[in-house]
């Protein structure tokens, strides 16, 4: 087992809505990322996948609330600390995060090189501009980003090269976890498939040393990530390895999730696509017994009544669900049998 | 749409610039009820600082009663002396090296400080020596000014004393005369103005009939610009084209010097309110149009658009039914910055004279006009007559954005917090 | 684990809908198993649209931009189509000409075997009897000011319905929204924004079956909706298709999506049809470079994906 790169334990988040209501998107998640690996969180839009990313980054602003629960990146426990003094000493260095439209963050009038050279004065490194600007040469030489694109500005790159400069601004103090929440998904499947190439090298590198990747697309999840998380309303349900999850995932849930996943390969057209009915509840009055027993084929009475735990299986898996694991694949067997 | 409402009135700027606005409208409509005097009438001459004013001829016939007033006599000097003249006294009596102390332009040492001027007052005196302070000719001779005006309030005083020991009809100082039974007393709260008339009564009127202006001034030119911004929007082309070249013309040429051209063309005896106003609508309607014409190119492209059309419904439908209710509500804010930019307008232009026909009604911009042109800001020094009439002006653009902003503020969720 | 002991028996009968209001038990309903009949060919179907050599040529001032360059395509009777290409390929251009939103530069497009004639409003009205479309959002697809019986009521009087009675209306309007597993009776007196986008969706093909066009255009209906309710969007077009013959036009990004439900599927770059033919052909045996691209850069499942490809 290797150094514990992240460690999240209980950690509950709040929103607080302009009614003044309390939304608990994040709901006692706790979660461990080895160094070297990363980890992918799937659900549908609304389960708390995006607010959990911005919650781990420790940058509470309000509607955001921070609740209760420990972030502790690699033996530093940055939860409960003002915002302040989060951008200041773990922005960039601790943790990077990355949003989905990050590439459209940069300010057009300025050069490439220049937000470098903010992010290195921000940290009160002290390196003259020279310096910084031959760190980033090699660091751009090293992702395979072409020298150029450190001296035009933000607007003449293409999006998915805008992409990969922004993930490579953000990652050059080499920060412990990255965050990337949906980093490709605005872009066509070409300048995606470049821009998870180079995190994969990042990855491998060392350059950072432990990631979270955040999409809604599983197949893009599988081939990018170790361990797949699925979230559904501000909870784990179900937690495994990429190959696990897709192909045997055990939570009623995670396995409609998996039924839905359309590949362009032979023999893909022939199986069932399943939808699961209804919507999410909602999490202003969260129900008192599992989460998802409204929208459960497998409910039973007693699933709306008592709270399910998350619960510890075979090697390292967990699953949120009040039938055994046994009983959940017999199911699952027969079903596939009639089909 | 009641829940749009709700919100409109529960936004907080909204309420207050709707509140103002309210008060003003009401006084407006209400006031001529109790105040039936052509607004028009000349009730003197020059400038009247505000105040009631009694009949002389009036207060003479009517009954008197006999009142002890203990401060009555002092008060009678005290509004002979003002307080920048004992001021003056009391800086002489300094510089002629008297003892000042305890002496004050307070009332109540007035009688020391009038024992002290007799005492050290010599005019002979003052005429040869220059004291500092008083070395010029005129200040010299304030000072003399000052000394017969005491002494002649001292003598007035006595003077009626004596006449009523000895006069059957006597006007004694314990004299005192109800004001509500002088035949004729006038009320004016803010004085008149240069031709004698009451402000305030004007004030009323000219609010009232700037209120018209800007409302048609307003409304032609939202309809102005909504039509044509609704046609160059969603037409698009041709239309498009020459919709927004006129436009164009219009925002190149600047419209305060087009107005002031179409107004001096239409010569004063035409310029009736309504001429006014129209003009002023004819002029401002260019902004509306581009940005409504902004919001419908946006709005063209919507699906829910495309899905009107694929159903068949006809140009006239779409536009009024799937794109109007959608800039509704910022036609709505458009038309109150228009009143508001329309009232302003008719008092830039009236303060140049470029205003009204002057014999009919008032305006606010004509008050402002005419006090300019009679010396009301320089030399009769008469506030009353301007000052009250920006604080209208004021106070209605202030409402009518107030309002705007808060409508903004329940329309654009961006705004809301 | 005292609730897990309980519930084995429970769980092999299958739901358990006992205590269920009507609400859950339609939602149960919902979770459909999508199975697609593969076993039909189309060539020798008559052809309900059929283009050749059609261009759009967008001009802003002196630079011209070729959105759609001379495309050839022949969609037959009840097949369903998918038009695939990414952002810029000219996609949505071309749907606008086939729904005659927008006027090609050139070519001619035949509908039904005869030559499409817009040029008048009457005749605009004509052909959209023919053709209707579903839009990728749901949310701006609906006009917010009119309630769900005013969009599903003009519908009917599209369809020539305009004098028949309440009741009759009515009737209509609880079908096609029970064909979409909604209930009319509980939408009545809402407005679409107070319902999912998913629920959105369905309204537009309830409002499909009112008009019962001949050829349906669905611009991305699935891509602003959860993955898990996919499967019933689809569902849905493929019934509609099955019940009524509709051909179905359907323009997408996602070629898994593409290969998944279509029969034929047109490849789309820069404005031109690089590849078309039947779907299990052109995705498992692409033979223009663009396909192959596309194919290899698109994340599997069951095959590696090679990120040596991209520089």
């Amino acid at each position: 087992m290797g150094k514990i790169m992240l460690e999240v334990n209980q950690l509950t988040t709040k929103y607080v809505t302009r009614a003044n209501e309390d939304v608990y998107a994040v709901d006692h998640v706790s979660l461990k990322i080895e160094e070297g690996k990363s980890l992918g969180i799937a659900g549908e839009s609304g389960c708390g996948k995006s607010t959990l990313a911005l919650s781990l980054i420790g940058y509470y602003f309000p509607p955001l609330h921070y609740m209760s629960g420990d972030i502790i990146i690699d033996g530093k426990n940055i939860s409960g600390l003002d915002p302040d003094t989060v951008r200041k000493s773990v922005l960039g260095t601790d943790v990077a995060y990355i949003p989905q439209a990050a590439m459209n963050a940069l300010n057009p009038t300025r050069k490439v090189y220049k937000f470098i050279e903010d992010v290195i004065h921000a940290h009160g490194l002290d390196m003259t501009n020279k310096d910084i600007y031959d760190m980033a040469h090699k660091r751009f030489e090293e992702v395979g980003l072409p020298e150029e694109a450190l001296l035009k500005h933000s607007v003449e790159l293409s999006g998915g090269m805008r992409q990969r400069v922004v993930i490579a601004i953000s990652t050059i103090l080499n920060p412990k976890v990255l965050i990337a929440d949906e980093p490709s998904s605005a872009l066509d499947v070409t300048s995606q498939k470049m821009v998870i190439k180079m995190m994969r090298e990042m990855m491998d590198k060392g350059m950072v040393k432990s990631m979270i990747f955040i999409t809604h697309e599983l197949p893009l999840l599988y081939n990018v990530t170790d361990d797949i998380m699925v979230m559904y309303a501000g909870q784990i349900v179900e937690k495994g390895t990429a190959k696990q999850m897709v192909f045997d995932p055990v939570h009623p849930y995670s396995r409609g999730l998996m039924r839905s996943i359309l590949v362009p390969e032979a023999g893909t057209r022939d199986v069932k696509l399943t939808a699961i009915p209804g919507t999410p509840p909602n999490l202003k009055h969260p129900p008192a017994g599992c989460r998802f027993a409204d929208r459960c084929k497998y409910a039973v009475p007693a699933c709306k009544v008592n709270a399910m735990p998350i619960m510890e299986f075979e090697d390292n898996r967990e699953y949120r669900c009040g039938h055994s694991v046994q009983h959940l694949r017999e199911v699952y067997e027969h079903e596939d049998r009639a089909e | 749409m009641k829940n749009t409402l709700k919100n409109v009135f529960h936004s907080p700027r909204f309420l207050v610039g709707f509140i103002i606005f309210m008060v003003i409208l009401l006084t407006v409509l209400i006031y001529p009820y109790f105040v039936t005097r052509d607004p028009l009438l000349s009730l003197g001459k020059g400038f009247l600082a505000p105040g009631t004013y009694l009949s002389v001829y009036d207060a003479n016939n009517a009954p008197t009663y006999r009142m002890e007033l203990p401060e009555a006599a002092i008060n009678r000097l005290e509004s002979a002396i003002p307080t920048e003249d004992r001021q003056v006294m009391l800086d002489f009596l300094k510089v002629k090296g008297a003892d000042v102390s305890g002496v004050s332009t307070a009332n109540d040492s007035l009688d020391d400080l009038l024992a002290l001027w007799k005492a050290n007052y010599d005019e002979a005196d003052v005429k040869a020596s220059k004291y500092q302070g008083f070395s010029t000719q005129a200040q010299r001779n304030k000072l003399r000014r000052l000394n017969t005006s005491i002494l002649a309030s001292e003598q007035a005083s006595a003077m009626s004393l004596s006449k009523g020991e000895g006069d059957a009809v006597a006007v004694s100082d314990t004299d005192y005369i109800k004001v509500n039974e002088v035949a004729n007393a006038v009320s004016l709260p803010l004085g008149t103005d240069n031709f004698g008339r009451d402000t305030l009564t004007e004030l009323v009127k000219a609010t009232g009939v700037s209120l018209i202006i800007g409302l048609i001034a307003g409304t032609v030119a939202t309809l102005l610009g909504l039509v044509v911004g609704l046609l160059a929007g969603y037409v698009g082309g041709i239309v498009d084209d020459i919709l927004m070249f006129i436009a164009n013309l219009f925002t190149v040429i600047p419209g305060f010097v087009l107005l002031i051209l179409i107004y001096y063309s239409v010569g004063q005896a035409a310029r009736g309110i309504t001429t006014c106003a129209l003009v002023i609508g004819f002029t401002s309607w260019v902004w509306t149009a581009r940005s409504v014409r902004s919001q419908v190119i946006s709005l063209r492209n919507r699906d829910h658009v495309n899905l009107s059309k694929l159903s068949g419904h006809s140009l006239f439908r779409i536009v009024l039914t799937d794109i109007l209710p959608y800039i509704a509500s910022y036609v709505v804010m458009a038309f109150i910055l228009q009143v508001s930019s329309g009232i302003l307008a008719e008092a830039q232009l009236s303060l140049l004279g470029l205003g009204p026909k002057t014999t009919d009604v008032p305006t606010l911009g004509l008050m402002m006009n005419w006090a300019k042109l009679f010396g009301a800001y320089t030399s009769s020094n008469a506030w009353w007559a301007y000052f009250p009439v920006i604080g209208v002006i004021a106070l209605i653009s202030f409402s009518l954005n107030l309002m705007n902003t808060g409508l903004d503020q329940v329309f654009n969720p961006a705004l809301r917090d | 684990m005292k609730t897990e002991l309980n519930n084995e028996a429970a769980v092999k009968a299958g739901p358990n809908t006992e205590g269920m209001n009507q609400e859950q038990l339609r939602q149960l309903e919902e979770g459909v198993s999508l199975k697609i009949d593969r076993n039909k060919d189309f060539s020798n179907a008559p052809s309900v649209l059929r283009g050749e050599g059609v261009t759009r040529i967008f001009t802003t001032g002196k630079t011209r931009t070729v959105a759609v360059d001379h495309v050839n395509f022949n969609f037959h009777k009840g097949e369903l189509i998918s038009i695939v290409g990414e952002s810029g390929s000219g996609k949505t251009t071309l749907s606008k000409m086939l729904l005659g939103l927008l006027e090609p530069s050139d070519g001619t497009i035949y509908f039904n075997d005869q030559v499409r004639d817009i040029s008048t409003g009457a005749k605009k009205r004509a052909y959209w009897k023919g053709i209707q479309a579903i839009f990728q959002d749901p949310f701006s697809s609906y006009n917010i000011f009119h309630k769900i019986d005013s969009v599903l009521e003009d519908c009917i009087n599209l369809r020539g319905g305009k004098n028949l009675s309440k009741q009759e209306k009515y009737d209509m309007m609880t079908e096609a929204c029970s064909f979409v597993n909604l209930k009319f009776a509980e939408l009545t007196n809402k407005y679409p924004f107070e319902l999912s986008g998913g629920q959105m969706q369905r309204l537009m093909i309830a409002r499909i079956f009112l008009l019962k066009p001949e050829i349906l255009l669905a611009d991305e209906p699935t891509s602003m909706i959860d993955a898990c309710s996919r499967a019933t969007i689809l569902d849905m077009l493929l019934k509609l298709r099955d019940e009524t013959g509709m051909t179905v036009i359907f323009i997408t990004h996602d070629i898994g999506l593409a290969y998944y439900i279509s029969d034929a599927v047109y490849i789309m770059e820069h404005g031109k049809f690089v590849e078309q033919g039947p779907a299990e052909k052109v995705i498992l045996e692409p033979q223009a470079p663009y396909t192959k691209r596309l194919i290899s850069d698109v994340p599997k499942i069951h095959e590696p994906w090679d990120l040596s490809t991209v520089g």
